[in-house]
């Protein structure tokens, strides 16, 4: 019965759009480039916007990294870029410091990693993916860029206040960040982080209602769920995790904007502030850490799974096998989604919350580490025995395997409770983090930008610059985040604007150095990616249809990008994605549309 | 200075023009093209993954060599002994995974690097392999949790000990209050509406069983061999009592009590024989002396581990352990809240 719906849905939208080819030509620059509701041009807006804001966060690392490495060294650098009053003769500001420290951490986490990575790639690839003309409304996938464009506004506003951005670390825990008192930043520039972040959960709502809808209900002829590419249940799962975590982040923020501007008590109590006691009582920062993390953790994987759904994509058609395990990959991605939800006191073992408590979270935040290991095998079996093919994106792709190990095993420790007990909040932490989502999911970005960059601008990108790219970001990668596990083990707390006031860190000066000239270094490096992107979509060599001979739906299409994908009927779908160096077949790729032999089973039996 | 920095963007733009373009032009003269990859550059992808392998997995141990000995010195308290000994079965296992399951990855990114003509194996899945990885794992971290829990009920488990000594640590922006109860061995009730001046903590001036209370700053003395019962507090922002040294940490949070105990099993002097701590020192010591500072000796420290503000960075205390005895001693020299505020 499904079928027959999505059938009579897909052929409803095909007319529609057969109709839309011949106003093409009448479509305004606005209505083309800037309130555009075709998946592709939406998909580069998401995509280039991120880059920018990724930009800003990848400055503001090297700013406060340079502070740790060299503290009190006066560089005009820093002068140049803060000013006067945040760089005082070239020496950071703390304030600032910890403004730097949280808005690099939201707009990675939020911006980069969440609306890039899933508006990019949802966008692009599940009307292309499951054989669709568009997303089922193309005009809420409109309003979710635009109001995505608006919060990264107002966040980069917040930059150029008075008293500063948010600085109250990305997770903004009250009270620090609902008093105007405990420091500058959580005066405007708290508001205005509060405001650009509910219109950031309204843009990914918006989105992965879309994204949701789409690929339940407007599957081609014969894309059945278990056809489709692991990135289609990649992104379902993340758009799911996200509808249902992201309006949790909306009460918790109302709860604080009341906090700060109405006079209630949700997160305040007996506080002394300010020369006063507030009246504010019955109150608890806790139910706020609670809120919060119940998004944050779900975020986790929100950033993560996409990535994990490109790479598996990538390792398959360019290891030129069909992925190890399929089903057992969507099992393992299921339950890490599912399980996601029930992890989020493990970010709170150490905040007064009942130990027992912690103790459930122990338990559940220790399962993950089942699936994940499966997909992390999984992985590594598909290059077993396979023909590998090095485009930028497998070197990416094979980064993230390896990322996604070495900062998944700290996350064994740090899910243990008593083991958490000293190294949370230092940098073995951070170390954990930026290696296991940050490195993982941005290599996994990288890794979709390359593969599906034909796919976008209808030009390659240079080989040999994304060599250069990928070999130096995945050797300074290892050099910025691996020896802070170091740190982390001396005892040094994160966000600690410099580590000279306790002479028990005073011989950490080297590591922090080092980790800092490879976050020079990286961020230099990522200059020839910008370069080769950007030089790419006006004079990169243009794609043929099917660069990487690759099974799924969206190379059988024409590279045009016209409304509706494919100009004739839709494609039908008569096997899985990966038939890849099938015995008995002639080509060692069969796409999706070629019907089964009589005989052949699909999906990897023999 | 402005002005070069703009004739050097000029001169840096006009310069990568003319390079793109003669990339472009040798582009005509060359056959194949700027993306698809080549036997050669699997090649030699292939290869640099193998020697990257190698690097990492190299760099790992350079890493351990050079900064292991950064690392905190071994717990100086009971239960973190156990920590620690947990934290090594823990971490030896973890990294044995991450250094077999890199070499895997890495070998594997070489040995099947493409090849013209070479035919992949057809291979969708195993259950018995997917079984192996699903059930092994599943039991390692059976194992991981049961022991890890078991620690955590001790540890956390309200103390009992009818000889312990309780301390309340108050935190607020940007310094560490420590609070003894006094003679009458009961710490005073608190109102957070009679902070002022004289009274900094906030305690109930109406409650008697503070006024014996002994308030300290910057330096504060616990016994050895004494369990410890620490209650905190905040008075404005979260923040986190760290005492690393004793593998205790637990945040203060405005509005509520919480606590953590532990007991210290070597006095600052003990500790300043031990021969890990010795060489730790030393290290520190000959940085501070490159820069020009003093040397100093070895002291336990309290940090503030939750971002609390602009000098969240230096919100410290300093911890002495003492023989029974000499904590008596100081402790009867401290003076009472009564005597502090009256003055």
């Amino acid at each position: 019965m499904a079928n027959t719906q999505t059938i009579n849905l897909s052929e409803h939208v095909g007319h529609h759009d057969h109709a839309h080819d011949h106003d093409e030509h009448e479509e305004s620059f606005v209505s083309k480039y800037i309130f555009s509701m075709d998946h592709k041009m939406i998909s580069r807006q998401f995509l280039i916007t991120a880059i920018v804001m990724a930009v800003v966060a990848m400055t503001m690392s090297i700013i406060f990294r340079m502070q740790l490495a060299w503290p009190g060294e006066k560089f005009a650098f820093i002068n140049s870029v803060l000013g006067d009053k945040w760089g005082k003769d070239g020496v950071l500001d703390p304030n600032m410091y910890l403004a730097l420290v949280t808005i690099h951490g939201t707009i990675m986490v939020f911006f980069v990693l969440t609306g890039g990575l899933s508006g990019t790639f949802a966008n692009l690839l599940i009307p292309y993916q499951v054989g669709a003309r568009d997303m089922a409304s193309g005009f809420l996938n409109m309003l979710s860029y635009w109001f995505f464009f608006l919060s990264s506004i107002i966040m980069i506003g917040s930059l150029f206040i008075e008293d500063g951005p948010a600085s109250g670390g990305w997770t903004i825990y009250p009270p620090l960040s609902a008093l105007p008192e405990a420091m500058p930043g959580s005066k405007l520039g708290m508001t205005l982080w509060l405001i650009s972040m509910t219109f950031f959960i309204v843009s990914s709502l918006l989105g992965g209602i879309n994204y949701i809808v789409t690929i339940i209900n407007l599957r081609t002829k014969g894309m059945k769920m278990t056809r489709m590419p692991l990135t289609m249940w990649a992104i379902l799962i993340t758009a799911i995790l996200g509808v249902l975590s992201f309006p949790v982040l909306v009460s918790c923020v109302v709860l604080l904007i009341c906090d700060r501007s109405l006079g209630t008590s949700f997160y305040l109590s007996d506080i002394y502030i300010g020369g006063r006691p507030l009246d504010n009582v019955g109150g608890s920062p806790v139910l706020f850490e609670h809120l919060f993390w119940f998004l944050g953790h779900p975020e986790v994987y929100i950033v993560l799974l996409p990535a994990l759904g490109i790479t598996s994509e990538i390792i398959s058609t360019s290891s030129r096998k069909p992925i190890f395990g399929y089903r057992a990959m969507i099992g393992s991605m299921l339950a890490i989604g599912f399980l996601s939800f029930i992890v989020w006191g493990h970010h709170m073992f150490l905040t007064g919350m009942n130990p027992f408590l912690g103790s459930v979270f122990v338990f559940t935040t220790l399962l993950i580490a089942i699936p994940s290991a499966v997909k992390a095998f999984n992985y590594i079996t598909t290059l077993w025995k396979g023909n590998i093919q090095y485009t930028p994106a497998m070197l990416f792709s094979i980064g993230l395997v390896s990322s996604f190990v070495t900062g998944g095993v700290t996350g064994i420790i740090l899910a243990d409770s008593t083991l958490d007990i000293n190294v949370h909040d230092t940098y073995f932490v951070v170390a954990h983090f930026h290696i296991v989502m940050g490195l993982s999911a941005i290599f996994g970005m990288f890794a979709g930008i390359y593969h599906w960059f034909p796919k976008m601008f209808l030009r390659m990108m240079n080989k040999k610059l994304g060599y250069l790219h990928f070999w130096l970001t995945f050797v300074c990668a290892y050099g910025v985040f691996f020896p802070m596990h170091f740190i982390g083990l001396a005892g040094v707390p994160r966000r600690y604007y410099t580590n000279s006031a306790f002479p028990m860190f005073d011989n950490l000066v080297d590591i922090n150095e080092i980790v800092t000239v490879f976050a020079i270094l990286a961020a230099l490096a990522q200059f020839v990616f910008i370069f080769n992107f950007f030089y790419s979509i006006f004079r990169g060599e243009k794609a043929p249809q099917n660069p990487w001979n690759s099974n799924t739906l969206e190379w059988t299409n024409p590279m045009a990008n016209i409304h509706g994908n494919w100009p004739g009927p839709l494609p039908v779908v008569h096997r899985w994605a990966y038939d890849y160096s099938k015995p008995g077949a002639e080509n060692d790729f069969i796409p999706q549309t070629v019907p089964l032999l009589e005989g052949e089973h699909d999906g990897g039996g023999h | 200075m402005k002005l070069l920095i703009l004739i050097g963007l000029v001169l840096l733009i006009i310069a990568v023009h003319q390079l793109m373009r003669v990339v472009e032009l040798s582009r005509q003269f060359k056959k194949g093209n700027e993306w698809t990859v080549t036997d050669k550059d699997n090649s030699f992808n292939g290869k640099a993954m193998l020697l990257f392998g190698f690097a990492f997995i190299g760099f790992f141990f350079w890493q351990i060599n050079r900064w292991g000995d950064n690392s905190l010195p071994g717990a100086a308290s009971e239960h973190g002994l156990k920590i620690d000994a947990l934290w090594d079965y823990n971490m030896y296992l973890v990294s044995f995974v991450f250094v077999l399951t890199n070499a895997v990855l890495f070998y594997y990114a070489y040995k099947y690097k493409g090849k013209k003509g070479i035919q992949a194996t057809f291979l969708a899945h195993d259950n018995r392999l997917e079984m192996i990885w699903t059930i092994v794992p599943a039991v390692v971290l059976a194992f991981i949790i049961i022991f890890g829990l078991k620690y955590w009920n001790d540890i956390t488990t309200r103390s009992t000990d009818s000889n312990k000594v309780t301390i309340e640590l108050y935190a607020k922006q940007f310094d560490w209050t420590a609070r003894y109860p006094g003679k009458d061995k009961v710490l005073g009730s608190t109102d957070y509406r009679q902070i002022d001046g004289g009274n900094s903590v906030g305690l109930d001036t109406l409650d008697a069983t503070g006024h014996d209370d002994i308030l300290i700053k910057n330096e504060f003395h616990i016994p050895v061999n004494r369990e410890i019962e620490f209650k905190m507090r905040s008075r404005d922002v979260i923040h986190s009592a760290f005492m690393p040294h004793f593998r205790a940490q637990m945040n203060c949070v405005p509005g509520m009590v919480t606590t953590f105990k532990f007991t210290p099993n070597k006095t600052t002097s003990e500790m300043r024989k031990d021969p890990y701590v010795i060489q730790l020192m030393a290290g520190i010591n000959e940085v501070r002396t490159k820069k020009g500072e003093e040397p100093v000796e070895f002291d336990y420290t309290l940090l503030c581990n939750k971002i609390c503000g602009a000098s969240h960075y230096n919100m410290q205390m300093t911890i002495i352990v003492d023989t029974e005895k000499d904590y008596k001693e100081w402790l009867s020299k401290q003076k009472q809240f009564k005597t502090l505020a009256s003055k």
